[in-house]
């Protein structure tokens, strides 16, 4: 009725000026292209539960449709990369209005590398995730997350960040009870009520942001926090954006809803989570600490700092004491999160873009350790160090890739986990913090025993001797090669790894020039301003 | 009338915690549905409260007047509250299972996934 009247009233005086509240001209192909991963990895969602019940659909179409988001991701990091920031205003409302979808470099390199660990997720669960898993919907949800992580990275909106993280989440849920386990369900609960609180804190400090600014859009905030921060309590906000990213993350005070979670779930479902969940809130942590409230990210340097050095030691004394190779990993996970939060409480070029290459390698990488430990316990029959034994033997093409990722998990060349931490031990020494450099060295060194004891027991004791002193036969020959559908998905990942270990140039330029378009963010306020004015 | 409400939503925070920091699921729950509502109370509250001045952009002017009430904030709740509704749907549905499953609903003894006794890993050969 309301619209009705609107309509007639608007029709019986002057035709309005549109240009007033909309984006003038049509949005041009770029532009859709910033759209396009959330848009496509939501049809492919609702498609995939429209057939739900021809489970042998559901692989292709996911896989077709991953593939595709890959390429959508390569397209939009070339544009990025050639033209700057690229907006797109959700029904053409003229910013701040509308809802902006801003895809800046450090948004791209997130999607694409999130876009790829999905891809690979998604051949490897060919063979992890059985008819009945799927029926129950694994390939659906996977697109719905894709669509939430994809969301979360290149939004321009702070309320639509919230959402994001909403869509993720619930769908993660879902992956995570995924054949409803007694185990699953234990650690789903623990995940879910803890999650939840974390996002709910989110949405407090959202809330308290628009009391303050009168603006959701990141760019409108970035504009407008210098006038406001003689006036406005911008160093709570701060605090309250902190540990609602901190828990999301998993850094330590707030981190003990993963090792509770991540090892319950099918492999495929821990090495995507393990890949892509908390680095959706390290990231979110970047966008609004280092280009939102710079200022306030200074001073609550040394907190960031105190974090970070917690969550990367305990993290790693964490990974020594697990046997269970996939809690081992979940303590690695967490150790890593700290390595971002120093580059982050660093500050500066040399710290964030120390950060953007440590997330977009933990992103490969922790999905790869997953994966190989899905493999260790295909074959070798277990995921516990006391009943693996003897891969060396039985794999050696398997164990030569995991040795490569083991490298890349505790920072030693030539795999790209070297890269990232030279780069943080460097910018911490640079600004005479010797006591962050020495905590992730400390860090780096324990990781390292870890994974040496990890190799030398999983890989390298020989396999037990039976009654007779003889030596126990290996298994079958359908358990005793990795399968295709393993083997492909995890030499990619390795392979980007070994990569960008050899060749760091071109992503660490791309990381320090992501950096200083947060340092700076003049590129992507003047991308949704085009005039330079915000009104 | 904004100061009695942020009283109140201090109230609801306080008895959120409250309840969350208790070792049994169903408080727990109890206390998310409470934060929830009190999340979206502060997002009515900040958005301030007022009847007299209907939120219509007077002619003339591009902003609305300083009296009204922010309509934006009532839309974040809208979206919020579907949000909070539906995860406390699943959520509750998932603690009644895990109480079927587990047999408890005190979190100190859902030690399923990890157990109180875990091996360490092996010192040798």
């Amino acid at each position: 009725m309301a619209f009705a009247w609107t309509m007639t009233a608007a029709s019986l005086a002057a035709p309005p000026d549109l240009t007033l509240a909309y984006v003038a001209g049509t949005a041009s192909l770029a532009q859709w292209l910033v759209i396009l991963p959330v848009a496509l990895c939501l049809t492919l969602g609702a498609v995939l539960m429209m057939v739900r019940h021809t489970t042998r659909l559901h692989a292709p179409i996911a896989i077709a449709g991953l593939a595709a988001l890959v390429v959508i991701d390569s397209l939009l990091l070339s544009n990025v990369m050639a033209g700057g920031p690229v907006t797109m205003m959700m029904g053409r409302w003229l910013p701040p209005f509308g809802i902006a979808f801003t895809a800046d470099l450090t948004g791209v390199l997130f999607a694409l590398a999130a876009a790829i660990v999905a891809l690979a997720g998604a051949v490897y669960a060919l063979g992890d995730i059985d008819a009945r898993r799927r029926r129950y919907g694994f390939y659906p949800m996977l697109m719905v997350m894709m669509a939430g992580v994809s969301g979360a990275f290149l939004t321009g909106d702070i309320f639509n960040l919230y959402v994001w993280f909403e869509v993720l989440l619930i769908s993660s849920f879902g992956l995570l009870v995924l054949g409803s386990e007694r185990e699953q369900i234990d650690g789903a609960l623990k995940y879910a009520v803890l999650n939840l609180i974390a996002t709910t804190l989110f949405l407090i400090a959202v809330g308290y942001l628009y009391a303050i600014f009168g603006t959701l859009n990141m760019a409108d905030i970035a504009g407008k926090a210098n006038e406001l921060r003689e006036r406005a309590p911008l160093m709570t906000l701060s605090a309250l954006f902190i540990l609602a990213f901190a828990m999301k993350a998993a850094a330590f005070p707030v981190n003990f809803w993963l090792p509770a979670s991540y090892h319950t779930p099918r492999i495929v479902v821990s090495a995507l989570f393990a890949g892509l969940l908390t680095k959706v809130g390290v990231y979110a942590l970047i966008r609004v600490m280092v280009m939102l409230l710079p200022v306030e990210r200074e001073a609550l340097s040394l907190v960031l700092a105190g974090v970070a050095i917690a969550t990367m030691v305990l993290g790693a004394l964490g990974a020594l004491a697990q046997s269970d190779l996939r809690r081992l990993f979940g303590f690695v996970v967490i150790s890593g999160i700290g390595y971002m939060i120093a580059g982050i409480a660093i500050g500066g070029i040399a710290g964030i873009s120390a950060t953007l290459f440590y997330g977009l390698h933990a992103i490969v990488l922790m999905t790869a350790l997953y994966l190989v430990a899905g493999e260790a316990a295909r074959l070798g029959g277990s995921f516990s160090m006391a009943g693996l034994s003897g891969l060396y033997g039985r794999a050696p093409g398997f164990a030569f890739l995991s040795l490569a990722l083991f490298f890349a998990g505790c920072g030693l060349p030539p795999f790209s986990g070297f890269w990232p931490k030279f780069m943080l031990v460097k910018a911490a020494i640079d600004i005479g913090a010797w006591w962050l450099a020495g905590s992730a060295l400390l860090a780096g060194f324990l990781l390292l025993i870890g994974f040496g004891r990890l190799f030398l027991l999983v890989y390298w004791r020989p396999l037990p001797e039976g009654p007779a002193g003889t030596v126990v036969p290996v298994a079958p020959a359908t358990t005793a090669s990795v399968g295709l559908s393993a083997l492909l998905p995890l030499s990619a990942l390795t392979a980007l790894v070994a990569w960008f270990g050899l060749f760091p140039e071109q992503l660490l330029q791309l990381a320090q020039q992501a950096a200083y378009t947060l340092a700076d963010p003049t590129a992507y306020v003047l991308s949704v301003f085009p005039s330079g004015a915000a009104p | 009338m904004e100061a009695i409400f942020s009283a109140l939503v201090g109230i609801f925070f306080a008895a959120a915690i409250y309840l969350m920091l208790s070792r049994h699921i169903v408080r727990v729950l109890l206390g998310i549905a409470i934060l929830g509502n009190g999340v979206n109370l502060l997002l009515f509250t900040a958005g301030r409260l007022s009847r007299e001045v209907p939120p219509i952009i007077p002619a003339g002017s591009d902003t609305l007047s300083r009296l009204a009430a922010n309509p934006l904030p009532q839309a974040l709740i809208l979206t919020a509250i579907v949000i909070s509704f539906s995860f406390f749907a699943f959520l509750l549905v998932l603690s009644y299972r895990a109480y079927q499953a587990l047999g408890t609903d005190d979190t100190d003894h859902m030690r399923v996934a990890e157990p109180v006794d875990q091996p360490l890993p092996p010192l040798g050969y």
